[in-house]
């Protein structure tokens, strides 16, 4: 058993237009941890991925996955050590149903077709989705999609998962699952990903990628509580650690809900004034005047409660500083 | 019809065809020379022939009805594609004016004599192809084509394109919608906002297209695709392909509807 | 402008069947020898592409009726005559089945139809010449609505062909060319203007992306030189129309003209001797019913017509009768077969959810 180290020493790529994606990235990944990559858009992090198997080479620098240097006799074999999951799962399953497409990696590794049914069974029963054998892909939802695309990779039997936003196409109970099974994975794993809970969840370290280069590396618990690290690289605070509690004692929450509650509740007091207004004149009309008269008092004490209304959407807005 | 309906037909004959009936149990291979056979007897009947088509009507009844398909939503498909044969089959009555049939004193030209053997044929060669794809499901049908020699390129753009279609129609349908929601009357439906948005998605495909490369190499790609499921030849199959093939045979040979009409008129 | 099986003979049928396989076969082999792999997610997916494509309509200006996409010319441009005659072969088999778009044996034909002329005509032999080197959006323009034109051109004027070769219509030759032929004349306009819009567009979107699939492209992937195709499109259209010229006087056209073409004879009819009874044999083990069966139908009372259109069967008012009857009854019969069927099918299903349901 090697050691499937993920190495990248001073890698430097550009795409053929010209923008230069990697600038000097050097990252060292062990056997059997999982890490998160974030960074902004446009920061290098598909790019990295994407030399992780070999589908792009590093331009000056050395990539060292397993015992193997990255070149373009390598990548080959390096594919069968390391399983990259795509953001759309659309791209990953392309065969005819669902056997196939878990099929198509172990068959290419020259299995038989007894061990290829195997590992497709296996993996499937991995991540639930055995039912599904016989499917056409496209008659599958987005979060069966999703587990299907990893189990096409883990019939690889690969030792390194590398993930590029797995969870951005599904609803939450199904990223909930996906995190659940993420966790019982003892692979070493690499995911990219803007959500940074999952990330939390999921990784143990984490790596902040700016501009093609490596700014920020350590336990995920720190870094992704540094709001100010994180904002610096165009990043929030994970929404599970945004609360903020107020100088008064309420929270934040309840602060703009409230808001958000008065103007609405101003709104509907202007309608409700002229609807009292109306049906006054209504009144009036067919002869009530007397009723008209005491329907025209309450349309103009719901419109002076207008002012009130906007009073107290202003106060929430004062304790709503940016800390 | 709308860009929607077509979507929504589709999807629905492709969900019909993934059903458990006997019908749909059997090797692709019979179901695919079963119609084949039964398009070539029903087209070989000459220009005039019309009773004898009427028997062949036996072969999408039974499949209709063991095949568990809705008739209605066949029939509205068959329906939509008719105007070809229609538009072209009117002619006959138009051209060939000279009596062939006089019943009860009403005569009948030859020319719609021709025209209605016309549409009896596309209405049973038309329903027979859609119940083979309801019965069958595309990649049963694309392996039993490959079992029969066509080149494994051709099966594996079929696959390919089997697979994308309902991708790439809901990205359209998308940006159809945009388009549809932006156009009052017919301004902004017209060929240069059309060649617009043929453009953009012909890039996406493109780019989609790399991705999925992308991840084939990941997979360890190296130009061959294996599609499995070994279809099996049973004794069902063999039995329904000789028993559909011997009946249809004899009902092209034998006047059935003759013989019955005949044997009406010694009853009554 | 589908062809319909309802039009079609089994002879001319299984003829452009013939041609449109030989095309497949040819073109896979061309692949098969110097492909770059990326070629197959790239064609399958465009392939799909077209056939979203062609279910958008867009109105044509002046008209105010829609049109919609045929997609053949602008395969051919991107991918080259092979791949995009697979990718159009493809598309059209998926219409067939799902669409029911004319039918399976006629999808031979439509094949042939929409397939051949833009791929192997209307790019080889017109746009790219046209094109070569550095063309202008003008030149683009140009091309594409020659080729778009001729390409569609040639597909009606097969349908009236394959048409004319089974005889099935009443429609002489040039009644049906006439019509087809203008007709298409627009649509054909329609196509080029697309096609050249498309173009355009993406090659001032992202020029690479042309260039790119350029280079995917198998070194070969104009399959015969322009010569030859030139030649042979010469020599079929040439064939093809003659045949339909003879078949249009007569009710078979395809099996007649081969018959007048190569001077077979025809066989008298015996009554008495060894003839009959061969005859019987062979309408017995006939694969394809032939002339020998009409004849013998003839004989049962004329209910068909023989090939021999001049003497039309007097209408004899009893068999007339009787076949109406028997049409009644036969399709009585049927529908009582298929509604027992379902009822049946329905008892079944019934006692079958009485079981466990397991999601």
């Amino acid at each position: 058993m090697s050691h499937h180290i993920v190495e990248f020493t001073d890698v430097h790529y550009s795409y053929p237009d010209g923008t230069a994606a990697l600038k000097g990235l050097s990252l060292r990944i062990t056997h059997g941890e999982a890490v998160g990559i974030v960074g902004a858009n446009g920061s290098g992090k598909s790019t990295l991925l994407m030399h992780t198997n070999g589908y792009l080479l590093p331009q000056s620098g050395t990539i060292t996955i397993g015992d193997s240097q990255l070149d373009k006799s390598t990548r080959q074999e390096i594919r069968k050590k390391v399983g990259l999951i795509f953001q759309n799962p659309d791209d990953q399953l392309f065969m005819p149903s669902v056997f196939d497409d878990v099929a198509f990696g172990p068959l290419n590794l020259g299995l038989k077709p007894e061990r290829v049914e195997q590992r497709v069974i296996e993996a499937l029963e991995t991540v639930g989705c055995l039912a599904l054998k016989d499917k056409p892909p496209h008659h599958l939802s987005g979060g069966q999609k999703s587990a299907v695309a990893i189990a096409t990779v883990i019939a690889m039997q690969p030792d390194i998962l590398v993930m590029d936003e797995p969870a951005s196409h599904l609803d939450p109970k199904s990223r909930r699952a996906l995190i659940r099974l993420l966790g019982h994975f003892e692979h070493t794993k690499i995911i990219a990903s803007h959500d940074l809970d999952l990330i939390l969840d999921v990784c143990r370290r984490c790596v902040i990628i700016k501009e093609g280069r490596v700014v920020a590396d350590g336990p995920a618990e720190e870094i992704l509580s540094d709001r100010q690290l994180l904002e610096a690289n165009n990043l929030e605070l994970p929404l599970s650690l945004q609360k903020r509690v107020l100088p008064s004692g309420g929270t934040m929450d309840d602060i703009s809900k409230l808001k958000h509650l008065l103007g609405h509740w101003a709104e509907h007091n202007i309608e409700h004034a002229r609807t009292y207004l109306d049906w006054s004149k209504k009144a009036n009309a067919i002869g009530k005047t007397e009723l008209s008269a005491i329907l025209k008092q309450i349309a103009d004490e719901t419109e002076k409660l207008d002012g009130l209304f906007k009073s107290a959407e202003k106060l929430c807005s004062a304790d709503i500083k940016p800390q | 019809m709308t860009f929607d309906k077509e979507y929504f037909n589709l999807g629905y004959l492709d969900i019909l065809s993934y059903k458990d009936t006997f019908i749909h149990r059997l090797d692709p291979r019979t179901k695919l020379c079963a119609t084949v056979f039964f398009i070539v007897m029903v087209v070989s009947f000459p220009k005039y022939e019309v009773s004898g088509l009427l028997p062949f009507l036996l072969f999408p009844v039974l499949l209709f009805s063991l095949g568990d398909i809705p008739v209605k939503f066949i029939m509205k498909k068959v329906l939509l594609v008719s105007s070809f044969a229609f538009f072209i089959g009117i002619f006959n009555p138009l051209l060939d004016r000279q009596t062939m049939y006089v019943l009860y004193g009403v005569k009948f030209s030859g020319g719609w004599v021709s025209f209605l053997s016309i549409m009896l044929k596309f209405f049973l060669t038309i329903t027979s192809a859609l119940l083979l794809i309801a019965t069958t499901s595309f990649p049963g049908i694309c392996l039993a084509l490959r079992k029969f020699g066509i080149p494994d390129i051709f099966i594996s753009q079929l696959l390919f394109l089997y697979r994308y279609i309902f991708v790439l129609v809901e990205e359209t349908m998308k940006v159809v919608r945009a388009r549809d929601m932006r156009s009052f009357g017919n301004r902004g439906r017209g060929m240069i906002a059309f060649s617009g948005i043929i453009g953009t998605l012909f890039l996406r495909t493109v780019e989609r297209a790399e991705r999925i490369y992308q991840a084939m190499l990941s997979r360890g790609f190296s130009g061959a695709l294996h599609p499995t499921k070994p279809y099996v030849l049973t004794g069902a199959d063999a039995l329904f392909f000789a028993i559909t093939v011997t009946v249809l045979y004899l009902l092209r040979m034998h006047d059935v509807v003759g013989a019955a009409g005949k044997l009406s008129v010694r009853i009554f | 402008m589908h062809m319909a099986d309802a039009l079609l003979s089994p002879a001319a049928g299984a003829t452009f069947w013939a041609g449109t396989i030989g095309a497949i076969a040819y073109c896979s082999k061309k692949l098969k020898e110097n492909m770059d792999e990326k070629l197959i997610p790239l064609m399958g997916v465009l392939g799909a592409f077209i056939f979203a494509a062609q279910m958008i309509n867009f109105t044509i200006p002046g008209t105010g009726s829609s049109g919609h996409l045929g997609g053949g010319m602008i395969l051919a441009i991107i991918l080259g005559p092979c791949p995009a005659f697979i990718v159009m072969a493809s598309v059209l088999t998926v219409q067939a089945l799902f669409f029911a778009d004319g039918g399976l044996l006629a999808l031979g034909c439509n094949i042939w139809n929409l397939g051949i002329y833009p791929c192997f005509v209307g790019y080889p032999l017109i746009y790219e010449p046209l094109t070569k080197g550095t063309a202008g959006p003008k030149r683009i323009f140009v091309a594409a609505l020659i080729s778009g034109v001729v390409a569609l051109q040639l597909g009606a004027f097969s349908v009236v062909i394959e048409t004319m070769l089974s005889g099935r219509s009443e429609l002489p030759f040039s009644t049906f060319a006439m019509m087809m032929q203008p007709i298409h004349l627009g649509i054909g306009i329609v196509e080029g203007f697309v096609t050249a819009g498309v173009i355009n567009f993406v090659r001032a979107a992202r020029p690479e992306i042309l260039q790119s699939v350029a280079l995917a492209r198998p070194i070969s992937a104009g399959g015969p030189s322009r010569k030859v195709l030139a030649c042979l499109l010469v020599a079929a259209l040439f064939t093809g129309g003659a045949l339909s010229w003879f078949a249009s006087d007569n009710p078979d056209g395809l099996e007649w003209s081969i018959e007048r073409v190569f001077g077979k004879p025809e066989l008298p009819e015996h009554e008495s001797g060894i003839a009959p009874a061969l005859k019987k044999i062979q309408e017995k083990t006939a694969f394809l019913p032939d002339y020998k069966l009409r004849a013998r139908a003839e004989r049962a009372g004329g209910q068909e017509s023989g090939k021999d259109e001049k003497t039309l069967p007097s209408a004899d008012a009893g068999t007339s009768v009787s076949g109406v009857i028997g049409s009644a009854m036969v399709i009585g019969l049927i529908l009582l077969i298929g509604l027992g069927l379902r009822l049946a099918r329905k008892n079944k299903t019934a006692q079958k959810t009485t079981g466990n349901d397991i999601r």
